[in-house]
């Protein structure tokens, strides 16, 4: 990725097992803050271990995480988090049983909102603010994802994970959420796991792309998206087509 | 057809569908309305032991069969204080029989939360996440629970004194009706309500509906499931001791098999009302209560496996429960 001479998050050989798979086979990675920062890779390379690990949903076996000069890789995920890293995963994470407005307010500190803030958010996506009271679980896909961005972006991050957020969605809903991912990066770094290429190329200033539980490329994704045989050697042939 | 039903109440009509049901099959309003007094009665202390049950399943994933260890310990403590208090219970001044019957549900309800604290500590919580273990260790603690329950008790039956401000009935119409199972009814109601009103009310309980639904998420969004977890814990213990306690009263003969036999039942509820809810326990309670009451008056051979029959009914309709916390 993007060199920079503090990044806000590194991983330095990172090795993680889920039960008796080795998954993460010495992942090193820089974050530089600011922007989008794009992890490619094929099902089952570890992209979303690597956000897992980084939050402390499963543990480092090996490694060091670093976020803002600590290291954050044996601290039990609510300290993560209170750190100022928010996480979307795959699933979304959404509570079904709970009203749009009450999964936001879970995801503020003390339980109360910024206005002004939540204004933007409502401006940014308008079905938050018309499905305000509505229970989570009747929510559309789209929405439901829309909710879980929001939720990430109630309070100010500076850093936010996001594993997969177009999967299953329309493509206007995806052109939606490019539009919206380039405003929230604007105060926010942003870890995007993708396999939509279209999408993170729209979006990444840096790409990392991970195979086999290892980093096997880093660089800026403009480089990446102007190099259709990179692309095709790196990403193998269904993810170079989707561009 | 089917949102129609649930304008009208959905899965709550089930209570109200089986007492016409019995109301029909019985063809006695006064026996009906006795069994069906019993019955609600029954319901709620019943869902004083399960709810705190389904909220510790739902939280955290955790089986404890050793649940009915702490309606056990709430059923003698209440007891031993009814029995030091004997005097305030039989006499005349209903301010005395009160703070008796006060003193013994306190102490039983404190009780259960500080053995609940103990417990999730000590044997529960090295164990999280591995239901096989939880399953062994839980049932070992409730043998323990038991052996020491012998020990200080003893193996004979005890005798529960009632105060005297619950003995006896109101008559309405031509229907007597027990002032126990009223105060009962509307203990577990207070409760309820209680529980319903944290839950939907207040931070914590936001942290416990949501926790129930997706663990790790609230983990990831900042806040300590497992310091929350034992808060649950605590008060589903207490709420366990203190339907022991009405349970003991309410039975007026308590062995150490009390808790354990009542915890079929409570697994019934937990079961049918579905996972994390208490309006499931709510609603599985009462429909326990009154399938209990109504089938030994009418079927008294079915007695036992009535609730069993019930539990596989709703099952076979609703895999997931009644009104689980988490859809499946």
């Amino acid at each position: 990725m993007t060199q920079s001479p503090e990044p806000l998050l590194v991983l330095d050989d990172i090795h993680t097992d889920i039960g008796q798979y080795h998954v993460l086979h010495g992942v090193s990675l820089d974050v530089p803050a600011g922007g989008v920062h794009v992890l490619l890779g094929r099902n089952g390379a570890g992209k979303t271990t690597t956000l897992r690990t980084i939050m402390g949903l499963w543990r480092a076996q090996r490694g060091r995480i670093v976020f803002r000069g600590r290291e954050i890789q044996a601290l039990a995920t609510p300290d993560i988090a209170r750190l100022g890293i928010a996480y979307v995963p795959e699933n979304m994470g959404i509570f079904g049983g709970l009203t749009v407005e009450e999964n936001m307010r879970l995801a503020t500190a003390a339980g109360t909102f910024d206005t002004e803030r939540l204004a933007r958010i409502h401006a940014l996506f308008p079905a938050m603010k018309q499905f305000w009271t509505r229970q989570a679980h009747a929510l559309s896909g789209g929405q439901k994802q829309m909710l879980a961005i929001s939720r990430a972006i109630v309070e100010k991050r500076d850093l936010i994970l996001i594993d997969e957020p177009t999967k299953g969605l329309a493509p206007a809903i995806i052109r939606n959420m490019i539009a919206a991912f380039r405003e929230i990066s604007d105060e926010t770094t942003i870890l995007l796991v993708e396999q939509n290429f279209y999408f993170a190329s729209s979006l990444g200033r840096g790409v990392a792309v991970i195979e086999d539980g290892r980093i096997i490329h880093s660089g800026s994704m403009a480089g990446l998206a102007a190099d259709p045989d990179l692309q095709t050697r790196l990403l193998s042939l269904s993810m170079a087509e989707a561009h | 057809m089917s949102t129609a039903l649930e304008r009208l109440g959905g899965v709550y009509l089930l209570p109200v569908l089986l007492a016409a049901l019995a109301f029909v099959a019985i063809g006695s309003a006064s026996t009906w309305t006795t069994l069906t007094v019993a019955g609600l009665a029954m319901g709620m202390m019943i869902f004083l032991m399960a709810s705190g049950l389904s909220l510790i399943f739902g939280l955290m994933d955790v089986l404890n069969f050793g649940h009915s260890a702490f309606v056990s310990f709430g059923a003698f403590v209440a007891a031993s204080v009814l029995a030091a208090l004997s005097s305030w219970v039989s006499g005349g001044s209903a301010l005395l029989n009160i703070v008796a019957l006060l003193a013994a549900i306190g102490a039983a309800t404190a009780f259960g939360a500080a053995g609940g604290w103990f417990f999730e500590r000590v044997i529960v919580k090295p164990v999280y996440r591995d239901h096989l273990r939880q399953i062994l260790i839980t049932m070992g603690a409730l043998i323990v629970a038991e052996q020491l329950i012998l020990a200080v008790w003893g193996g004979a039956p005890i005798a529960v004194p009632r105060p005297a401000v619950l003995t006896g009935s109101i008559v309405i119409g031509d229907v007597p009706i027990e002032i126990y199972r009223i105060f009962a009814f509307l203990l577990g109601l207070a409760v309820y309500v209680a529980m319903y009103m944290i839950l939907n009310n207040t931070r914590v309980g936001l942290l416990i509906r949501a926790g129930v639904e997706n663990r790790e998420m609230v983990e990831a969004l900042g806040f300590r499931i497992d310091r929350l977890f034992i808060a649950v814990f605590m008060a589903g213990s207490a709420l366990a001791a203190m339907g022991g306690a009405m349970w003991a009263g309410y039975q007026g003969l308590i062995t150490p098999a009390i808790g354990p036999e009542m915890m079929i039942l409570v697994f019934i509820v937990v079961i049918i009302g579905g996972l994390g809810s208490i309006q499931g326990s709510l609603l599985g309670a009462i429909l326990v209560g009154l399938v209990a009451n109504y089938v030994a008056f009418l079927a008294p051979k079915l007695s036992l496996a009535s609730n069993m029959l019930l539990m596989m009914a709703i099952l076979l309709w609703r895999p997931w429960g009644l009104k689980p916390a988490v859809r499946g």
